[in-house]
């Protein structure tokens, strides 16, 4: 029932389904929205279409040949993954990793970082029905970021560059002065992007106070990463829980208050700005050295179980690994960050408009890959 | 009969022949309909030229720039393309609704032309009313969408009819209003006559409608920023989900065909459609209709979308009552100094126009938030 | 530094809350008896200075002769972390109550533990597959499931 005033319409909710294949569905995921006209009262997620059995393919594969499943796992952040399965194995092994190593894979970690941030400002603009536009522009400096990663390893989508006890190769000599020219241009974009769009009245209409996400609702469902950060909760794990090196290295974490999709948005984009920085002092400072710790080429660990997490872009991405000392992991767990940062999803939609559920579903910024698995 | 003695009797102010056209009134009307017709045509596919390849460059890529030289053919292929698929009819659809539709979405963009001065005297039919004919004719329209819609037995198509019925419905009166500022001006409703009373262009002399007009305008035609009755994002396409074939493309040159009607009524309204120095006139009319159509291109680039309730708040908290405002103003200046010097009224126009926006702004609210469900 | 807790030490405590409920307190893990699980769950949420509010996550191993639930929970105020153990014996049917109550995160997380694993979560709200369809056979995760 719909009522204005003293006039009361009988309506009726209808169920409309947002199906897997959808212009803005960031992949194969199913929304059932009941929706009251425009308002929306009520959505159920259907997943598994990308279901691939991952974490059962985890017990055939050797441990060094899981990494290139992890590729898969959220494959818009493939070296994030990978790093986050090498420092699960290392600490279950026991692996201590070269120094030249680690500073390289804090440099691939954050230009991770600000190549997913990219495409999730980009996709969550483009949502909100900005045309493609700062999509294009934003994709044009993730384009300089995979001709980066394309002459470390190869590959532009899945890299399967990190190794247990290091990183598969050495990066060449290019690799440096490419990197500091790219750093010279970045901060000019995100200076131009900020311009454009930090003050759009439309933009700001939109998503200023949309799909608010309370504090203690993002604590209690176990959300994390900028989704989390935008509602307040001060929690990054490259500072609460540091791995690789990033001790040693001065950065800041952008917080938001409120918790709506304009938070989340600026809470990315600051992230971006500190990526550069973490990038700018990782840079000056890498030693020479060995790049990957001397490890059998099949790693048989130690029986036990361990359990590591990292920063990834998305948020906490974390692998739960139990070995029986053959050469295949006994079980494989992946934290998957996107499917646990979709269970507030159903309470921050009530209430808003079919236009707010695509741009608020847009803001969490999700992949598929990791929620299936 | 009396419409044929009226026809051939030249002593009538109304001429719907001019005296000396020879072969008298059957021919002008069939030189004048293959005008027409090839002019729509053309310029359609020139829009869309235009379109693409002006927002490929705005998004910092190429446009379509393959077929002929400079993409010049693409509306070609594209017509090629589109005239050659498969006509798909959903199942539970209405047929004979479904069939209609597009015919009755694009014939009234056709027929607005009908009234627009190419050159002084040159239209088919200069009626004494033509811009009430305009703002009639372009209301039918909306009638095919919402059969579209409805016919496609489909809840996105609905979805985006309802919201188009609503939109249009909202707008037709800031559009109005903002025309009899202009009909005021000039002193008359025929086109051609207000076209020749633009000594000085009206977009100087009534800066504040030409900004309704071209904001309720673009909300008219489902242009960005107000393209939410096809939100791509959202509704995967709206009305026309449905539709495949010739059908899609004749919704796609109803798109386009309104646009550039659009634009043409913008021309001759404020930029004193066909007058200027050096160039023939009809080549003053398109190069005008272009700007104005790029114009409409470069905001769809640079925007996102406003959502429902935003658009009707727009609609009537804030277009309305300036429109309203606007049309006191140019009432009581024409009332009280009907001699005044053009430049103060010019100067005083533009700085009622400047301060009034600005005002508005701070007391508008866009939309409401969340509803309880 | 996030600190894993000594797990003597909560052992200790949780032992005189719920006598009888702690079945092994391994180095790195604490092992309850599922009974008390939903208990001990609640009693480290709420207690001062343990406070564990934020569910890392929620997995299951299949140990051939029973399955293992692990929980990992972690304290965003005193930056401390503790991994929690419960064992089910029962091949066929096995049951363990939800904490969807207390921590939404693990709405999710059980349901993906049940159907790939058939452990049955109690007091779960929306207890049904994720991934598979309704229907299929089996459970693919375990240690026993054929092609």
């Amino acid at each position: 029932m719909t009522t204005t005033g003293e006039i009361t319409f009988k309506t009726e909710p209808f169920v409309l389904n947002f199906g897997p294949v959808h212009p803005s569905t960031h992949g194969v995921y199913r929304m059932r929205a009941t929706l009251d006209g425009e308002v929306v009262l009520d959505i159920e997620p259907v997943f598994g279409y990308l279901h691939r059995g991952i974490e059962k393919l985890a017990e055939e594969r050797t441990y060094t040949g899981f990494i290139p499943l992890t590729d898969r796992l959220d494959y818009i952040s493939p070296m994030s993954n990978n790093l986050g399965y090498c420092l699960a194995v290392e600490k279950l092994a026991g692996i201590k990793v070269p120094e030249r190593a680690e500073y390289i894979r804090v440099i691939m970690a954050e230009l991770q970082r600000l190549a997913n941030h990219c495409i999730a400002v980009g996709s969550f603009l483009s949502d909100c029905g900005a045309m493609f536009t700062p999509f294009m522009y934003m994709f044009r400096e993730r384009e300089k970021i995979l001709d980066l990663f394309d002459m470390v390893c190869g590959g532009r989508l899945t890299y399967n560059y990190m190794r247990i006890g290091g990183v598969s190769q050495d990066i060449p000599d290019e690799f440096l002065p490419a990197l500091q020219k790219f750093m010279g241009t970045m901060p000019g974009m995100i200076e131009e992007w900020e311009n454009l769009l930090k003050q759009n009245e439309i933009l700001l209409a939109r998503t200023k106070g949309v799909g608010i996400l309370p504090r203690e609702m993002a604590i209690n469902c176990g959300i994390s990463g900028p989704v989390a950060r935008g509602s307040g909760v001060k929690w990054d794990l490259r500072k609460a829980d540091p791995y690789c090196i990033y001790d040693r290295f001065e950065f800041d974490i952008p917080t938001g208050e409120v918790g709506d999709c304009y938070d989340r948005y600026r809470v990315r984009v600051e992230e971006m700005k500190q990526s550069l920085r973490i990038i700018k002092q990782a840079m000056e400072k890498v030693p020479s050295g060995p790049v990957r710790a001397e490890v059998p080429h099949l790693i048989r660990p130690p029986a036990g179980e361990a359990y590591a997490h990292i920063e990834a872009p998305k948020g906490e991405l974390g692998f739960y690994i139990v070995s029986d000392s053959s050469i295949a992991p006994y079980r494989c767990h992946v934290r998957p960050t996107s499917l646990i940062n979709l269970t507030a999803l159903r309470e921050m939609v009530k209430g808003w408009k079919v236009a707010d559920l695509i741009a608020i579903f847009g803001s969490i910024d999700i992949t598929m890959g990791e929620v299936d698995r | 009969m009396a419409i044929v003695d009226s026809m051939n009797n030249t002593r009538l102010p109304m001429q719907v022949t001019p005296a000396d056209w020879p072969g008298g009134y059957w021919w002008h009307w069939l030189f004048f309909t293959v005008i027409l017709i090839v002019f729509v045509l053309v310029m359609v596919m020139g829009a869309i030229y235009i379109e693409r390849r002006g927002l490929g460059r705005m998004q910092s890529r190429l446009g379509p720039n393959r077929v002929g030289p400079f993409g010049l053919l693409q509306p070609v292929a594209d017509a090629i393309k589109v005239l050659l698929k498969e006509n798909i009819v959903p199942n539970s659809a209405d047929k004979v609704v479904h069939w209609l539709a597009p015919i009755i979405a694009f014939v009234p963009a056709m027929m607005i032309f009908a009234v627009v001065p190419f050159q002084n005297g040159a239209l088919l039919a200069d009626l004494n009313i033509g811009i009430l004919y305009v703002i009639a004719i372009s209301s039918v329209s909306t009638i095919g969408v919402f059969m579209a819609g409805w016919g496609s037995s489909n809840k996105y198509s609905l979805l985006g009819a309802m919201r188009n019925v609503a939109a249009v419905v909202s707008y037709e009166i800031p559009l109005v209003l903002a025309v009899i500022g202009v009909v005021l001006m000039a002193g008359s409703l025929s086109l051609n006559q207000i076209v020749l009373k633009q000594d000085i262009p009206f977009i100087l002399l009534q800066p504040l409608g030409f900004l309704l007009f071209f904001a309720a305008g673009c909300a008219e035609i489902n242009r960005s920023p107000f393209d939410l009755f096809e939100a791509d994002q959202e509704l995967v396409a709206g009305f026309h989900t449905e539709y495949s074939g010739m059908k899609f493309a004749m919704f796609y040159l109803v798109e386009y065909g309104e646009a550039i009607a659009m634009s043409a009524i913008i021309t001759t309204l404020f930029l004193s459609g066909w007058r200027g120095p050096l160039l023939p006139p009809w080549l003053w009319f398109i190069l005008k209709t272009l700007i104005i159509f790029f114009l409409m291109v470069w905001t769809r680039t640079t925007f996102p979308r406003a959502r429902i309730d935003q658009l009707m708040a727009l609609a009537w908290k804030f277009l309305f009552p300036l429109a309203l405002i606007n049309l006191f103003i140019t009432a009581i200046q024409i009332l009280v100094w009907p001699d005044a010097l053009p430049w103060i009224l010019i100067f005083i126009n533009i700085a009622i126009m400047v301060i009034l926006i600005l005002l508005w702004s701070k007391f508008f609210k866009l939309g409401w938030g969340r509803i309880e469900v | 530094m996030t600190v894993a807790l000594s797990i003597k030490e909560i052992a200790s405590q949780i032992e005189k809350k719920y006598p009888g409920s702690i079945e092994e307190a391994a180095p790195n893990s604490l092992i309850v008896k599922s009974d008390f699980l939903l208990a001990i769950a609640g009693y480290l949420k709420d207690t001062e200075g343990l406070k564990f509010d934020y569910f890392n996550y929620v997995s299951a191993v299949d140990y051939y002769t029973y399955f293992e639930v692990v929980y990992q929970l972690t304290s965003l105020e005193h930056n401390h972390t503790v991994i929690i153990k419960t064992r089910c014996y029962n091949r066929e049917n096995p049951t363990v109550p939800s904490v969807t109550g207390l921590w939404q995160g693990a709405n999710f997380q059980e349901r993906e533990i049940f159907d790939l694993m058939g452990i049955r979560f109690e007091g779960h709200p929306n207890l049904k597959r994720i991934f598979l369809w309704e229907g299929f056979p089996g459970h693919p995760l375990r240690k026993d499931y054929l092609q």
